[in-house]
């Protein structure tokens, strides 16, 4: 059943008869691929209105035999933030790292369909790695800054991408931790261990870190399972106030959080993305049965 | 419930066993020190001797006496110092390799064969050194001699690379995934991961490992006395390193068999094998130091 899509996909991209649909973009990288109103979607899957950042097209992925995600579509609109929900082990993670090919390095890893940034192809052989990661940045469940200074910490990101001179160094630095909303609790101890913190502003400064190289987009996997309601709460205001600049994605398993940040919401069940919408009528009116019982608690 | 009772004495006996078997590495430790400071001493009964221990000769047979240890700490430090020189940079490498880089399949053939170099006894090492490595140097090279203390150091190296690779290897796979995954999340290269976060991280577990590895070459005996020419004289600069040193350990293997008991000279090789406890204990000390930290800052 999840053949089709993906066949009709691959013979339009050998055609590729029409270039107008991303238009704008270096025509270098272009790969034309199709839109989703050409490949049949699911009907509970809707296509977010407004510019689409990143897209899934009929992603089969696999951990050696075991099948992770079956057929996921999913676009994902600029400067929203899109929550996926979803029973623990259903592939929210899997899902989320197909965005910045963190899966590239797992022993038996398998993808099938497409994953496009801005339109494209984000899996070719040519692409610049490292360029892709510094467009789409990740925060990680478990708060993880590295064993060194607060400074270095968000300085390093922008040290790997080029040659910052020092005063260059100390406004990103800054910046980046104004932003991150710690720049108050920590300006007077930048040069002391990261690993002083406590748990929340360490998460804090896992973001700030990755906002430092300037990236596009921010995929957050639980960022804040780990913390506190306060901390949380301080994490939950940060994503509000930066989703004016960044496309944001976020998985939580706290369908509260999710539906207290998020304009789009996708629900996932076993490998499957199950509806796709916007965030009030997935709690509201869900229309597949399994997301209802979901919403109300009635699994996992 | 029935099982409790036996069972409880069976773990009682076992904890005691562990227990009376470190006791008795501590004891065994002590008696070892008291034995040497019983025997080394009475050396400083002599005053003439004791006063010579700071001079620059080592004459033991000569009239009057003469146990300048200058040389033969001077000797053991060319040796050791080169040892680490070339073990330190190696070891670590190898320990990247094999934690980081290697394949599957090569780092399990890897591993043993690191694991088996540590089970060459010292004398096929020494062996290697006298009828191949010196011979060859010395033609290559155009050196006076085929005995001499870098030949003593490389020898010497490769007997510490086991420790290194070993003890590095753990502090490299101590390193947090979630460290090499943020890293890599930020756009950063493997190699950069490597050299920006994961050699920081495993800092302290490096040094230690450089350190044990500095505890196994200083106490070395048969290598060294086999290869290093044995002439007891100061080395001078970078020379001395293509010239015959005498190493303490050698100096007590070589001459421990021909003195009369309770002879000054006999004093004086108990010192020298005091002095040698007392190094090596400082150096495992500080490495056991480091180890620990290690621990505590991985929390
Ligand atoms: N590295 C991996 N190797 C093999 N299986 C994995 C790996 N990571 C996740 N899985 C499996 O894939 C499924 C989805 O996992 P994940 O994406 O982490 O789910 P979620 O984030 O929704 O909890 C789970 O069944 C999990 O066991
Ligand atoms: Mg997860």
């Amino acid at each position: 059943m999840s053949a089709l899509p993906s066949a009709v996909g691959r013979t339009l991209t050998q055609t590729g008869e029409d270039g107008s649909q991303s238009a704008g973009q270096s025509v270098a990288e272009e790969a034309f691929l199709p839109t989703c109103e050409e490949v049949p979607c699911a009907p509970n899957i809707l296509r977010p209105e407004g510019e689409i950042k990143l897209e899934a097209r009929s992603l089969n992925m696999y951990y050696g035999s075991f099948q992770a995600l079956r057929n996921v579509s999913m676009a994902i609109p600029e400067r929203r933030i899109t929550a996926l929900i979803g029973p623990s082990g259903c592939g929210k993670s899997s899902f989320l790292r197909c965005f910045n090919r963190m899966n590239d390095m797992i022993d038996g890893f398998r993808l099938e369909g497409d994953v496009l940034l801005e339109g494209n192809d984000i899996y070719r052989r040519d692409l610049d790695l490292a360029y892709l990661r510094k467009r789409v940045g990740m925060v990680f469940q478990a708060p993880n800054p590295f064993p060194m200074s607060i400074y270095d910490n968000i300085a390093y990101g922008p040290r790997l991408h080029g040659r910052p001179d020092r005063s260059e160094l100390d406004q990103i630095v800054e910046q980046s931790l104004r932003q991150a909303a710690l720049w108050d609790e920590v300006k007077d101890k930048l040069r002391q261990s990261a690993l002083g913190l406590s748990g929340g502003q360490q998460q804090r400064l896992c973001i700030a870190r990755v906002l430092a190289v300037q990236p596009e987009v921010l995929l957050m996997d639980e960022p804040a399972s780990a913390l506190d309601p306060t901390a949380t709460f301080h994490i939950e205001e940060l994503m509000l106030q930066l989703m004016e600049h960044y496309t944001i994605v976020i998985v939580t398993h706290n369908m509260y959080q999710a539906s207290r940040v998020s304009q789009y919401t996708g629900f996932f069940l076993m490998g499957e993305l199950v509806e796709f919408g916007h965030t009030e009528q997935i709690f509201e009116t869900p229309r597949d049965k399994r997301t209802d019982d979901y919403i109300r608690g009635r699994f996992g | 419930m029935r099982s409790t009772k036996p069972r409880r004495w069976g773990e009682r006996l076992i904890e005691g066993a562990i227990k009376s078997t470190g006791i008795a590495t501590i004891v065994f430790v002590l008696l070892i020190f008291v034995f040497l400071l019983k025997d080394s001493l009475p050396l400083f009964g002599h005053a003439k001797q004791t006063a010579s221990l700071l001079g620059t000769r080592w004459l033991p047979t000569s009239e009057p006496e003469q146990f300048g240890l200058i040389p033969l700490l001077l000797g053991s430090l060319y040796v050791t110092l080169g040892a680490m020189v070339i073990s330190v940079p190696l070891g670590v490498a190898c320990a990247i390799f094999i934690a980081e880089l290697a394949p599957q399949w090569l780092r399990e053939l890897l591993k043993p064969l690191v694991e088996l170099l540590a089970a060459v006894p010292s004398v096929v090492f020494g062996a290697l050194g006298v009828l191949l490595l010196g011979p060859w140097f010395a033609k290559t090279l155009h050196l006076p001699v085929g005995q001499f203390a870098a030949l003593g150091s490389l020898l010497l190296a490769f007997m510490a690379i086991p420790t290194i690779v070993s003890v590095s290897e753990d502090a490299l796979h101590a390193v947090p995934r979630a460290l090499r995954a943020g890293s890599l999340a930020l756009g950063a290269t493997h190699w950069q991961s490597i050299t920006r976060v994961v050699l920081p991280t495993a800092r302290s577990g490096l040094i230690a490992a450089g350190l044990l590895g500095l505890g196994r070459a200083i106490g070395e005996t048969m290598t060294v006395l086999m290869v290093t020419g044995n002439a007891a004289v100061i080395p001078q600069g970078l020379k001395g390193f293509i010239l015959p040193v005498r190493t303490m350990t050698a100096t007590i293997a070589a001459e421990m068999g021909e003195t009369a008991h309770n002879s000054t000279h006999y004093f004086a090789l108990f010192f020298i094998g005091l002095l040698l406890f007392l190094i090596t204990l400082v150096v495992n000390v500080v490495a056991e130091v480091v180890v620990h930290r290690m621990g505590r800052e991985a929390k």
